[in-house]
């Protein structure tokens, strides 16, 4: 019962939400258009950042938070966001920001694909693009930089840690994100040449789009089939977990001093915990923090030497962990 | 006697004949793929437990939370002639409230998992009936008034967290979406049973399903037979709160982990089909819980055949709309109903040729 006042508030909260929802999109159809040039000279910067919900993952959470504490009213800023995982809902957002008449626009893509049209009415409207964590495949003259993490050669970090293993072969199970996503590309890149190599021989690869539950029905029938694998190769933590839950049930050693290798990204606090207690074998880290970098940019107002920057990586091999480790880059709780 | 047993076999059968040759088929295929589909062993797992395993294991464990809900959604389906899309967004809510309440203190009990639960269902519950109000008494179409909760549901389901993919481990939730210790039989299996035992004697001893189609069937019907169709609606969709919750709880006991973007996605669109497939009226009346539990089971065992061959990520959802396509075609009036009319023209036919042939001789 002493729950019910808590939850009460929730829904309070939520109608609340909505109703300030609501009246924000009335009051900027009212005044799109008119003023944006006289808020550049003087007040705080505009921003709009448009990103996947900090519910998607730790990285998310991270990086949102980064976003807002860098992006303050202290610190001569007005943020505003929109969070969402489907592009069609992050244009029509982006759209949105255009419309209201923001100095800056952030992004961080659903998909690489489709920001043509909207990147070039930003720079019709003299709004700066910069992107952030994630690439979006456009030409290079529509945002002034990308600050983004090199998703593929975390990739290629992930798989040469693999082969320095020196296992006597390498039969994988390859756990894939959401098809099409800058991270599923990236990661997956750097293991299919070695599948095409001949190096490592691929088991199976299926994409369980980020859902911890299906990958685990993954690894179950790889283990069904009977098939011998001997790393599993899974492109965030989550799936991780559910890979390794399906090895537990199995009976199947895993981590250290197991017969599986363990492969997991994001770093979040409790994976890399996994790492420490030595059941999984290696996280790669992919930096959540750039809104400082992006900060920098604007407030010095020059163009950066190259477009792309890249936000330096981290990988962490479970023999090498320390606690100290997990609390400066671990993410969550 | 004939004509009798003709009568029962067309009545009861005749809804589950869809399901149950999509199951039969799918066994065929697996059988000629690979007679090995369906091993089933008992291998010791990694908490020293003595646990069944196999693809059919996989498929009637993987397909529990869908279970669950295709019997939640069927008696919407019924009484309301609509479906609530936003099943998997509630899920994830219930789910976020049983880590919220398992992580308010410290140590997992049994006692507190218990606690949790109730205290999920509550919440599920609650929205079960906003969903409800909109549809029984607001008189909105059950796909728009849900859309509300499947667009928000995982909004709120953060709020009650805050952060992203909490974990809790205990022996308890292992237990629950795992294995109980010396039952070498998945719980979540166990609680499907015990959902299904639970529905059955709720319909033993009420009148619940006949209130529930005769609503379903003709509304003004039965509210001048004296059955107040509101509050039939209504339940319905407190019934099917209950449902979400049971769900939610089992999806995340299964990794003990709760990511509100992906608990449960998309499965409304399984639990609609499950429905489908059952052989019930998405426009409601008549239905048939089995049915619809047999096309959870059937949808289960389609993506495990597809896992098991290895079928290439990217090509996994247009194989399984085909299949799918197909089932709901077949089961469709129209095609029944012209499939009836060639059979019997062809009956007919035959009965004419020898009736001629007998004329001639």
């Amino acid at each position: 019962m002493k729950k019910l006042p808590k939850f009460l508030g929730v829904v309070m909260s939520a109608v609340l939400v909505l109703s300030v929802c609501a009246c924000g999109g009335s009051g900027s159809a009212a005044s799109s258009g008119g003023d944006s040039s006289a808020a550049k000279s003087d007040g705080p910067i505009k921003v709009g950042v448009v990103n996947n919900p900090p519910s998607e993952s730790g990285y998310r959470e991270a990086n949102v938070k980064d976003m807002e504490s860098v992006f303050s009213s202290a610190n001569g800023y007005e943020l505003k966001t929109a969070y969402s995982l489907k592009n069609d809902e992050q244009l029509q957002a982006a759209q949105g920001f255009i419309t209201e008449g923001v100095d800056y626009l952030l992004i961080s893509a659903a998909e690489t694909t489709g920001w043509d049209e909207v990147l070039k009415k930003a720079k019709e409207a003299g709004i700066k693009v910069y992107l952030f964590d994630r690439m979006i495949d456009v030409d290079e003259s529509l945002y002034e930089a990308a600050v983004v993490s090199d998703m593929a050669k975390e990739g290629e970090t992930a798989v040469k840690w693999l082969l320095d293993q020196n296992l006597p072969e390498y039969n994988v199970i390859h756990i894939q994100g959401a098809m099409g996503s800058d991270a599923q590309i990236g990661r997956t890149g750097a293991l299919d040449e070695q599948f095409a190599s001949g190096k490592m021989n691929k088991v199976v690869q299926q994409t369980a789009t980020w859902d911890e539950a299906e990958a685990k029905k993954i690894v179950e029938s790889v283990i069904n089939s009977g098939d011998s694998f001997n790393v599993i190769y899974a492109e965030n933590d989550g799936m991780a977990k559910g890979a390794v839950a399906a090895l537990d049930e199995a009976g199947i050693t895993h981590g250290v001093d197991g017969d599986v290798v363990v492969m997991g990204f994001d770093c979040n606090k409790w994976a890399l915990r996994e790492l420490l207690a030595g059941k999984w074998n290696y996280d790669g880290q992919c930096s959540p923090f750039q809104a400082k970098i992006i900060s920098d940019l604007i407030k010095s107002g020059s163009a950066p030497s190259s477009k792309k920057i890249i936000n330096e990586e981290k990988g962490f091999d479970a023999k090498a962990l320390t606690q100290a480790d997990i609390d400066t880059y671990g993410l969550g709780e | 006697m004939k004509e009798r047993i003709k009568k029962v076999f067309k009545s009861s059968l005749g809804q589950l004949a869809i399901p149950l040759i999509a199951i039969a088929l799918l066994i065929i295929f697996n059988l000629i793929r690979d007679p090995g589909f369906f091993v089933i062993g008992l291998t010791q797992n990694n908490d020293g437990n003595l646990v069944l395993q196999g693809n059919l294991i996989s498929i009637i464990n993987g397909a529990s939370e869908l279970a669950v809900l295709a019997m939640g959604m069927t008696l919407v389906t019924a009484a309301c002639g609509g479906q609530d899309i936003s099943v998997g967004a509630a899920a994830a809510i219930a789910g976020s409230v049983l880590v919220k309440v398992l992580k308010s203190g410290s140590g997992i009990t049994g006692g507190r998992v218990l606690a949790a639960f109730l205290m999920a269902c509550l919440v599920a519950m609650i929205f079960g009936s906003f969903n409800g109000t909109l549809v029984a008494i607001f008189k909105i179409q059950p796909m728009i008034a849900t859309l509300i909760l499947y667009t928000c549901g995982r909004s709120i389901a953060y709020w009650i967290n805050g952060g992203a993919t909490p974990t809790v481990s205990s022996p308890v939730i292992t237990a629950i979406g795992s294995f109980i210790p010396g039952i070498p039989v998945p719980t979540p299996v166990l609680i499907v049973i015990a959902m299904t035992i639970l529905f059955k004697l709720l319909f033993r001893f009420t009148s619940l399903e006949l209130f529930t189609q005769s609503v379903g069937i003709n509304g003004s019907a039965a509210r001048l037979n004296g059955i107040n169709t509101t509050f039939i609606k209504l339940l319905s969709f407190i019934i099917l709160g209950v449902c979400v919750a049971v769900a939610g709880s089992i999806g995340v006991s299964r990794l003990g982990l709760i990511n509100h973007e992906t608990l449960l996605l998309d499965i409304e669109m399984d639990a609609i089909l499950a429905v489908a497939i059952g052989g019930n009226s998405l426009g409601g009346g008549r239905f048939k819980l089995s049915g619809s539990i047999i096309g959870a089971y059937v949808i289960q065992m389609l993506t495990i055949t597809l896992y098991a061959m290895k079928v290439s990520s990217t090509d996994v959802k247009a194989y399984k709309a085909i299949v799918i396509v197909i089932l709901v075609v077949i089961g469709s009036p129209v095609f029944k109903e012209k499939f009836g009319k060639t059979v019997n023209r062809i009956r007919n036919n035959r009965n004419g040729l020898m009736e001629k042939g007998a004329e001639k001789a």
